[in-house]
């Protein structure tokens, strides 16, 4: 049996994940918290928010996620492609940066309006 | 000249500001002005570029500048007026708001009706009192998150965070992902006052070690910090002699807490909670300057912005319902008093006519509670009882009490913990 | 070759350039840091006293009485924050009392204007927050609540405006006496002669003195801590309160500041050099002696601690002589240093008038010096204020009420701000309950602006105390 904080909300349940009956979940208080118990003992992953580069907008930097979870071992790889991205204002919200983001699946997109300063 | 009075003027266009302005739209108020110090709206959601807001208002997750630009578009759609880089000075008691821009110099407005929601702001090193020098290097921990994700600067190389509040956890993975070493966090408590997942995805996830009870005695360093010493603390919060450990760090940043910024509440003479640090409120949210609400972390300080919202669209509903209906009728309100483990509540006073059918009390406990039972008294009566299995004071904590059981209260109720023992 | 060079540019130095500057003369001031007021002058309890506890027939208390009456006459030509508060030594029990008559005849000998002995009632009906236990005060109204860098930093300003030159960063390291007369000083942004030097160089002016005399002194650096509270604890009392000494220490005191803050402190502890680190236990004491004379003060409302160390010297008096031909120590200024200030600059014009230096005034001389402090403005001044300049219209710091427009007027002024402290000094940009929290962003980003500088370069406060280690993504690059 392992414990477990879930992560899937800020409830924070606390998970009890029996490793020798098929990873089988409790403590949970919806579905998604059994899919968090059983992947994070089997195959983690995490989505990650970061900055991009950008220029000609009112800041110098755009907020960025993966549109998906990507897997955790990939993280700082993810981060290297990341600080490569430069972008010119206007950038939209959910505009992909990058597809398929180090072949997780995931894209990259941008979490921001930046208008380009007129 | 005169200017045009105001159905209802917005003080901070958070995501506080921004709920209860689309509220108030909604309810069918026409001249509605968010007055906002920043460039831009959104207030600190901007700076959160992390994920994990709207998981209860939109089913979704979503970053802070995602959940900040729903509203944004929501409120592009309405009539209401936005006037960013503008920096409100005073209220006064006739609701007249006096505000600076350098666009529109120095105005006072009239309003029918306000709304309060100038957020918080983080308790600092001086607040706290740590020994030791004072270099350069010493953050607080929602400073430093400007400077990372907003300017695209880095505040340091190694670093220690001092508090398990959100913000410093969330700074301490942030950090790590743009290459810093993030050597520890420290929790004078023997709690995290963040939130468990947040322990689990920005520390554990990269090997940062929390220290529970313990704290920073001593900074190092002339112009830049070059050390500290942490030592554990007994259970009064004084270091244990004989327990300190050196860290090696540039860089320390606070997350000790954050405050209600109450400056213009308090001008205005709205009767304050030492409690919570913010303003006393009705069911409605209204202060007790009448047609003056207040929402959002300016009331109290909440872990989800998704309670922010909900609480702040009651208050521009309620706005809304002052400007079309007038003033709720007076009447002997029912105080809601904090019993055995209960830290705070909002709101304080309830009016039974301006409840439609139940109200929300938000608290918080005071300490970690397991199998416990929040009962709410009135007198020698138990009106109701909620189980619980966990509770700490790192997470609101909230109840629905139904019309009905309120009219069963005399005078006042009380909300408090007991914990079940087995 | 310059006429007189001092060394230091703390209050003292500053007020005798200000004081110098109205003569036809070609002054030259080196200060070590990058800004004035760096060392003592900022850190301390910001108190100009009424001028009783010193011995009567001491330097020390002409100096004080005479700086304390010169001090209300520059703060109000010079627009620095002054507010003669009085002061009161509270008793708190029989035995205190002939404490306190001692420093009531002393005041009377040293001409401190208005002094008296206050009973418990009286003392009271003046401070009703003070403790129960108070038996009886001496109070002299014309103590006062300073603000110290500003004091030293207008007195600076004028003098600059008026052609002194003024180095910062040029920490002297070696002086040579020249042949004939005057020295050359050397510092690591160049030499420069001097027929006279005045050596204001606080706790290292014993280390100046002697690269060319032999030892006539020692400065023993004398740590305080202090705690500064929150507005909302700044009317707790009205006067500057102090404490008769006792076996255990000289007291401590608590006082309104001139921003409306309260201050609370200084203990006092030898120290090495310049060591300014607060520390748990001596703070402790402090807050367990403030509470002494006002029980009810909420330290818990502290917006910072601070420690300062004075410059006392192992004689009884000010140092204040010649102490090579054409070299002026003005050295050991502790307690009532500040509040003697433009006295001891007086002094030091006697001083080097003795020395054979010609003084002639100089009629070209423009005294006076006015800043804009928008919080305090009429809402028809702010109106014409922001109407004149946009900048004025935009608020930087939300604790203070501090614009845009008196940030850059600053880095405008004479003697420009080159870290954010240094305009958290000349504007009280960050000096309120949230510390820079919010400000400190923008101020650096309006520095690095306006002095044409990189972010990272832009300092907290002295040479070294560097705020951003670099760009996220490589700097974009």
């Amino acid at each position: 049996m392992k414990e477990l904080i879930c992560i899937v909300c800020p409830r924070g349940c606390h998970l009890l994940v029996d490793e020798e009956h098929g990873y089988a979940v409790s403590g949970n208080s919806c579905q998604r918290g059994e899919e968090y118990g059983k992947a994070e003992l089997t195959r983690p992953t995490r989505v990650v928010t970061s900055t991009v580069c950008v220029a000609g907008a009112a800041y110098p930097r755009c907020p960025v996620k993966t549109n998906a979870p990507i897997p955790k071992g990939e993280m700082f790889r993810v981060m290297d492609e990341i600080a490569k991205v430069r972008l010119k204002a206007p950038v939209h919200i959910g505009q992909v940066l990058i597809q398929d983001i180090c072949g997780t699946k995931a894209d990259l997109v941008a979490t921001c309006d930046l208008p380009a300063l007129g | 000249m005169r200017e045009k009075t105001y159905d209802l003027i917005v003080v901070g266009g958070g995501p506080a500001g921004l709920a209860a302005a689309c509220a108030a739209w909604e309810k069918g108020l026409k001249d509605i002005l968010i007055l906002e110090r920043d460039q831009r709206l959104g207030g600190i959601l901007n700076q959160c570029i992390h994920n994990g807001f709207g998981l209860h208002y939109f089913k979704e997750e979503l970053t802070g500048p995602e959940y900040a630009g729903r509203f944004v578009k929501m409120l592009s759609d309405t009539g209401v007026e936005v006037s960013l880089d503008t920096m409100v000075l005073e209220i006064t008691p006739e609701r007249r708001v006096h505000c600076v821009s350098s666009k529109g110099g120095y105005r006072v407005l009239e309003a029918k009706s306000i709304v309060l929601s100038m957020g918080c702001r983080e308790r600092t090193r001086g607040a706290i009192g740590i020994p030791g020098t004072r270099p350069a290097g010493v953050f607080t921990a929602g400073a430093a998150q400007r400077y990372v994700n907003m300017e695209g600067y880095m505040v340091g190389r190694r670093v220690v965070i001092l508090g398990s509040g959100d913000i410093g956890l969330i700074m301490a993975r942030r950090m790590t992902l743009e290459g810093a070493k993030v050597l520890a966090c420290v929790e004078v408590m023997p709690y995290s006052g963040g939130l468990n997942r947040n322990i689990v995805q920005c520390l554990q996830d990269y090997d940062i070690p929390l220290y529970l009870s313990h704290t920073i005695t001593q900074i190092r360093g002339r112009d830049r910090v070059e050390g500290i010493t942490v030592a554990q603390v007994d259970e009064a919060r004084r270091p244990i002699p004989g327990t300190e450990i050196q860290f090696d760090c540039d860089t320390i940043l606070l997350s000790v807490g954050l405050i209600p910024e109450n400056e213009l509440t308090r001008q205005a003479g709205i009767e304050m909670d030492g409690r919570t640090n913010g303003a006393v409120v009705y069911e409605n949210m209204e202060t007790s300057l009448p047609g003056v609400f207040a929402c959002g972390n300016v009331v109290h300080v909440h872990d989800l912005v998704d309670f922010v919202t909900g609480e702040s669209q009651r208050a521009g509903a309620a706005a809304a319902a002052y400007v079309q209906r007038g003033e709720t009728p007076p009447e002997d309100p029912l105080e809601v008093f904090c019993g055995d483990g209960v830290g705070y509540t909002v709101p304080q006073h309830l009016r039974l006519a301006g409840v439609d059918k139940a109200v929300d009390v938000f608290f918080r406990v005071r300490r970690i509670c397991k199998d416990s039972v929040i009962r709410v008294t009135s007198g020698a009566e138990q009106l109701a009882a909620y189980k619980r299995d966990h509770m700490a004071p790192g997470e609101m904590e909230h109840i629905v009490l139904p019309k009905a059981l309120l009219e069963k209260a005399v005078g006042q109720i009380t909300v408090s913990i007991e914990e079940v023992t087995a | 070759m310059f006429d007189v060079a001092i060394i230091g540019c703390g209050v003292i130095g500053a007020a005798t350039a200000y004081t110098l500057a109205r003569y036809q003369l070609k002054v030259l001031v080196l200060e070590a840091e990058n800004d004035v007021a760096d060392g003592t002058t900022k850190a301390n309890s910001a108190i100009i006293h009424a001028g009783y506890d010193p011995e009567p027939g001491t330097r020390m208390a002409r100096l004080d009485v005479l700086g304390n009456r010169l001090a209300g006459e520059i703060c109000e030509r010079l627009d620095v924050p002054f507010e003669r508060n009085g002061s009161l030594v509270l008793a708190f029990s029989e035995e205190e009392i002939p404490h306190l008559k001692k420093l009531y005849s002393n005041g009377v000998a040293n001409g401190v204007p208005g002094i008296r002995l206050l009973d418990a009632a009286q003392v009271r009906e003046l401070e009703p927050n003070l403790s129960d236990r108070v038996v009886a005060a001496l109070y002299a109204p014309s103590a006062g609540v300073i603000s110290p860098w500003e004091y030293a930093l207008a007195m600076a300003q004028v003098a600059v405006r008026n052609g002194v030159r003024l180095e910062r960063g040029s920490r002297v390291t070696a002086i040579r006496k020249l042949e004939g007369e005057g020295y050359e000083l050397h510092t690591g942004t160049g030499d420069y002669q001097a027929r006279r030097v005045i050596n204001a160089a606080g706790l290292h002016s014993e280390e100046i003195h002697n690269m060319v005399a032999p030892p006539s002194f020692h400065i023993q650096p004398t740590r305080g801590q202090y705690y500064l509270l929150d507005k909302s604890e700044g009317s707790r009392v009205n006067c500057v309160i102090f404490q008769c000494p006792t076996k255990l220490g000289k007291g401590i005191l608590v006082s309104p500041t001139v921003h409306g803050n309260l201050i609370v402190g200084p203990d006092a502890e030898l120290v090495d050099g310049d060591d300014t680190s607060t520390t748990a236990a001596a703070l402790e004491q402090v807050a367990e002696l403030g509470r002494k004379s006002v029980p009810s003060v909420d330290l818990r409302a502290s917006i910072r601690n601070f420690a300062g160390v004075r410059a006392n010297s192992d004689r009884g008096d000010f140092v204040i002589e010649e102490a090579a031909p054409g070299f002026i120590d003005l050295a050991g200024i502790k307690s009532p240093g500040l509040s003697s200030a433009p006295a001891i600059a007086l002094e030091a014009v006697e001083l080097l008038k003795g020395t054979g230096l010609e003084l002639r005034e100089d009629p070209d001389f423009v005294d006076g010096r006015r800043r804009p402090r928008f919080k305090e403005l009429s809402e028809a001044e702010k109106r014409a204020l922001i109407a004149k300049d946009p900048a004025y219209g935009r608020v930087i710091c939300r604790c203070e009420t501090v614009t845009e427009g008196e940030i850059l007027e600053a880095v405008r002024a004479p003697i420009p701000p080159v870290s954010v402290d240094g305009v958290k000094r000349r504007c009280s940009a960050g000096m309120g309950r949230c510390q820079g929290g919010f400000c400190g962003p923008r101020v650096l980003e309006i520095l690095s602006r306006e002095l044409h500088r990189d972010p990272t370069e832009i300092l907290k406060d002295k040479a070294g105390t560097v705020i951003l280690t670099g760009q996220t993504k490589q700097g974009g690059n």
